[in-house]
């Protein structure tokens, strides 16, 4: 940090500076530095509130005061979305930590934004129960973070995504106020259903303080499979007819490069002699393509894609299609990358969501990721950008909204009317 | 209403889409709660989101709020007409639009009968999850505004889980879509905002469902318990077994008695019923059976007993949907209530009631979705007797205040409406309430869409300078500006 941003971050606030530093202590007042930066915007102050009521607090104070706000968990996804139009203040959840408490005998908890998803599950895995989720980054993602993002991974098929776990939020909006809504029980339809709006609202909204979630027990026995496919349409068509049958598959996804044939890994839950049914009936319907056992690494297969060489070379885009539309959409991601010159590699799940990793020069991967746009948005689909190198031309992270685009500016106007929170971040520039 | 507004009207739906005679209107003076009445000024029935939009829109010019109705079963009075307002009925909207089996996807309009979706998917062996107890007759357009559960939430979900998206036509008249067919459309979950929100920020006119493939095996076990509380702990162990079954219901012994008496389910009789249903793959199910069989055994179940058929599991199924209804062979009178614990609270919550009822000398015969903790207490009594039903109408809304004690919820699915307004502060904070109420005026700033329902005190939504409308609400001096 320069000599110049340092003393605008003292000086120009020194006043709300000293409310901040009564408020939550000197210690957890800090001035940023540039790795506090947020997709190249540098923020000048970061502040660690230790209680949701000291939260909320801050959060009044600087929307008072005019500030922009950028809510931040674990800080993992942080360069997610588009580049904030204004950044002040990191508000940072690193000191709520707490599991409030776990319920296990109601297979629910109650949870501090800032504990880690890792923590959150060697806690419920005492009792034999876990968040059926496998999102990014566990060790350093915080439940806020996860939930702000909707990180998701192959657990989905079975579990659901975070909309459907979640049961009850408090939330810190701009004026300071703490709303709580849902609960604790798992069904419950008094009120609006404001969990999910503020799931994948990207911090916008408010800033997650607590949450609620229901438990599923952990897998009495779990087997991993692996079923090797010539090419993209023998692959959908495995899919499919295992989408079709009646297996109880935990998850199935599959994976497909420039370099490799197509393998699809599936996970079976249960007790061993439902496990060993399952496996024969796998083995039939997959025929001729073997089946063979398959390891833990399926549950990282995600995540190295984002272990790319250089950054300034790479790109990743979450692709939502139709199940049916897969076969298509590789042929396509295959198309567009040899002729952008582009290497690329692609994890796909049976719900349709996949997560596409291509690398090369800056201009030819915003081409390319382009021209996938396009495509997919006319077959119900959308292509979100979660990475983009610093160099590639302006490409918006989530490309042309719908037309619930007033509805949701109306939502944001109503809940944070000045635009305090994660400024320019999301969807049409909310 | 005025005669020009009738003709308007009438020239968007027709003739035969418009009721406005004293006589037929009574038919909608009240949902499936019949205790709350309003005479709307209108029903319309149109026949296409063009119409639906066209009528929104008459109502916007004219501040004339409306209430969506679908089959009109539900039970908190959501679908109870405002005064002074007209009722839109989905009910000649009822096509199924789309089938697509291999991405499991269903496009629907909002009159469609829940259960006439399994029905055209059942051939191709997939099921509509969400199964509320009327799904013979209740629509998917009301099941959305409710967000309705059923016997069968534990494990599926609820109807938000099958909601992928939805054509919507806001209070304005304008036409949104939240969601869609893919997952993750970019973008708030409006979707998820508008499932469960009681027609409070619009009206749905084309719902995409998720379907789901019929497991390889069904079974279903029934348990006889001496009373609810060896049932009730019969039902931690199989969850702390790591299980998660279908479906756990369990009945008390007036409510066995009431089911028998209406449908002969062949109940064995009992203080406490358990009724647990397991499927996926035949291999799993019969080791987990097996489990289940041992867990009801060691907590005291007298009669352990499968159902050996389809038509087997239909009669149990029967008896337990129709226990509602079947309170009318053993009560003159009762009032459904639906109220939420968590589960572990369930024999506390228990003596509770059985200790209001001692007090008040009123029956409750206690239906539950064991699994999920949602209850349905059934408070019986004698209209006829004076005095008795403001009694049963205090031990219900006590029962209420027993949930909320728990940490629970004053409703698992039947929804807040009319009925429950005034619960809603119990269970929620003002500032709770107020951020729910400042999401329904991005949706509906003029407040016309099914406005006195949710919510204790009615809010206006903040006006910009310069343009003031009275609004319905605040001119009927039933609203606060806001």
């Amino acid at each position: 940090m320069d000599a110049a941003t340092k003393s605008e971050a003292s000086g120009l606030h020194s006043a709300l500076r000293y409310k901040f530093i009564a408020l939550v202590g000197n210690e957890y007042v800090r001035a940023a530095t540039a790795a506090d930066a947020v997709a190249r915007a540098q923020p000048k102050l970061v502040i660690e509130p230790g209680t949701e009521r000291e939260l909320a607090e801050i959060l009044r104070l600087s929307n008072e005061a005019g500030l922009a706000v950028i809510p931040r968990g674990g800080g993992t996804k942080l360069g997610w979305g588009n580049s904030p139009a204004r950044a002040d203040l990191i508000l940072s959840t690193v000191r709520m930590t707490e599991i409030i408490e776990h319920a296990w005998a109601d297979l629910t908890v109650t949870v501090e934004a800032g504990c880690t998803i890792q923590r959150l599950q060697e806690t419920l895995g005492q009792h034999g129960q876990r968040l059926a989720l496998d999102p990014l980054w566990p060790e350093k993602a915080t439940v806020g973070g996860v939930l702000s993002t909707n990180d998701s991974g192959a657990l989905r098929l079975r579990f659901g995504a975070l909309r459907d776990l979640i049961i009850g939020v408090t939330i810190a909006l701009p004026d300071g106020t703490l709303a709580s809504s849902g609960g604790k029980v798992v069904k419950n339809v008094a009120g609006y259903d404001l969990p999910k709006l503020v799931t994948g609202a990207f911090g916008t909204l408010g800033v997650i303080t607590r949450a609620v979630f229901r438990l599923h027990p952990l897998p009495l026995n779990s087997h991993f499979f692996s079923i090797s496919t010539v090419n993209a349409e023998e692959t959908q068509k495995l899919v499919l007819a295992v989408q079709d049958s009646k297996l109880a598959h935990a998850f199935l996804q599959s994976h497909f490069s420039d370099e490799k044939p197509p393998a699809s890994d599936i996970l079976f839950e249960g007790t061993e002699a439902g496990l060993a049914a399952q496996e024969t009936q796998l083995r039939v319907l997959a025929a001729p393509a073997s089946v063979c056992a398959a390891s833990n690494s399926s549950w990282t297969a995600r995540q190295e894609l984002w272990a790319f060489s250089d950054p300034a070379s790479a790109a990743i885009a979450k692709i939502s299609i139709l199940p049916t539309n897969m076969a298509r959409t590789m042929k396509l991601v295959a198309h567009s990358a040899k002729a952008q010159q582009l290497r690329w590699k692609a994890l796909w799940y049976a719900t349709g969501l996949g997560w596409l990793r291509l690398e090369g020069k800056p201009g030819a991967l915003c081409a390319a990721l382009q021209a996938l746009r396009g495509e997919l948005q006319g077959q119900d689909g959308s292509l979100v950008a979660f990475h983009r190198p610093s160099k590639m031309p302006a490409f918006d992270a989530w490309g042309t909204a719908s037309d619930a685009l007033p509805l949701m500016k109306a939502v944001k106007q109503q809940l944070d009317p000045k635009n305090t929170l994660n400024a320019g971040r999301f969807v049409g520039g909310v | 209403m005025e005669v020009r507004i009738l003709d308007e009207f009438r020239t968007i739906v027709g003739g035969r889409g418009l009721i406005s005679s004293p006589e037929e209107l009574h038919t909608y003076e009240c949902d499936g709660l019949t205790n709350f009445r309003v005479m709307p000024r209108a029903v319309l029935l149109p026949n296409s989101t063009q119409q639906v939009q066209a009528v929104v829109r008459l109502c916007h010019r004219e501040r004339i709020p409306f209430v969506a109705r679908g089959s009109g079963t539900g039970l908190s009075g959501g679908a109870l007409p405002v005064e002074n307002g007209i009722v839109i009925s989905l009910a000649r909207m009822n096509g199924i639009l789309e089938v697509d089996f291999p991405n499991a996807r269903v496009v629907v309009e909002p009159g469609v009968i829940n259960l006439d979706v399994t029905g055209r998917v059942a051939p191709h062996e997939y099921f509509y999850a969400p199964d509320p107890s009327s799904q013979s007759i209740c629509s998917i357009g009301g099941n959305v505004a409710e967000n309705s559960g059923g016997a069968h939430c534990l494990k599926y979900g609820f109807t938000t889980t099958h909601v992928l998206g939805l054509e919507v036509v806001l209070p304005d008249g304008s036409l949104v879509h939240l969601g869609g067919k893919t997952l993750d459309t970019p973008g708030y979950d409006l979707a998820g905002v508008f499932v469960g929100s009681e027609g409070t920020l619009g009206v749905a006119t084309k719902i995409i469902l998720r379907i789901v493939k019929r497991p390889e095996c069904i079974q279903t076990l029934l348990a006889a318990f001496p009373s609810t509380n060896e049932a009730g702990a019969a039902v931690s162990d199989i969850i702390a077994a790591g299980m998660l079954p279908a479906a756990i219901e369990m009945m008390d012994d007036l409510a066995i008695q009431a089911a028998e008496a209406a449908v002969h389910a062949n109940y064995p009789n009992c203080g406490g019923l358990l009724l647990v249903e397991l499927d996926g793959p035949v291999a799993e199910v019969e080791a987990l059976m097996t489990h289940v069989n041992e867990i009801c055994r060691s907590n005291g179940a007298s009669e352990i007993r499968k159902a050996q058929s389809d038509a087997e599991r239909a009669l149990v199924w029967k008896g337990r949907k129709a226990a509602f209804a079947a309170m009318g062979r053993i009560s003159p009178n009762y009032i459904v209530q639906d109220g939420v614990i968590p589960r572990t609270a369930l024999p506390q919550v228990m003596s509770e009631i059985a200790r209001l009822s001692q007090e008040t000398g009123l029956r409750v015969a206690n239906v539950f979705h064991a699994g999920d903790g949602n209850l349905h207490p059934l408070v019986l009594y004698d209209r006829r007797i004076a005095g008795q039903e403001e009694t049963a109408e205090l031990l219900s809304s006590n029962i209420l205040e027993l949930c909320i004690a728990a940490g629970g919820s004053i409703t698992g699915e039947h929804g807040v409406g009319e009925d429950k307004k005034k619960m809603m502060s119990k269970m929620f904070a003002e500032p709770d309430l107020v951020t729910m109420q400042r999401v329904r005026c991005a949706f509906d700033p003029l407040q016309l869409s099914n406005p006195t329902k949710i919510f204790p005190t009615p809010r206006l939504c903040g006006e910009k300078p310069g343009e003031y409308v009275p609004r319905p609400l605040e001119s009927a001096g039933i609203a606060e500006r806001y």
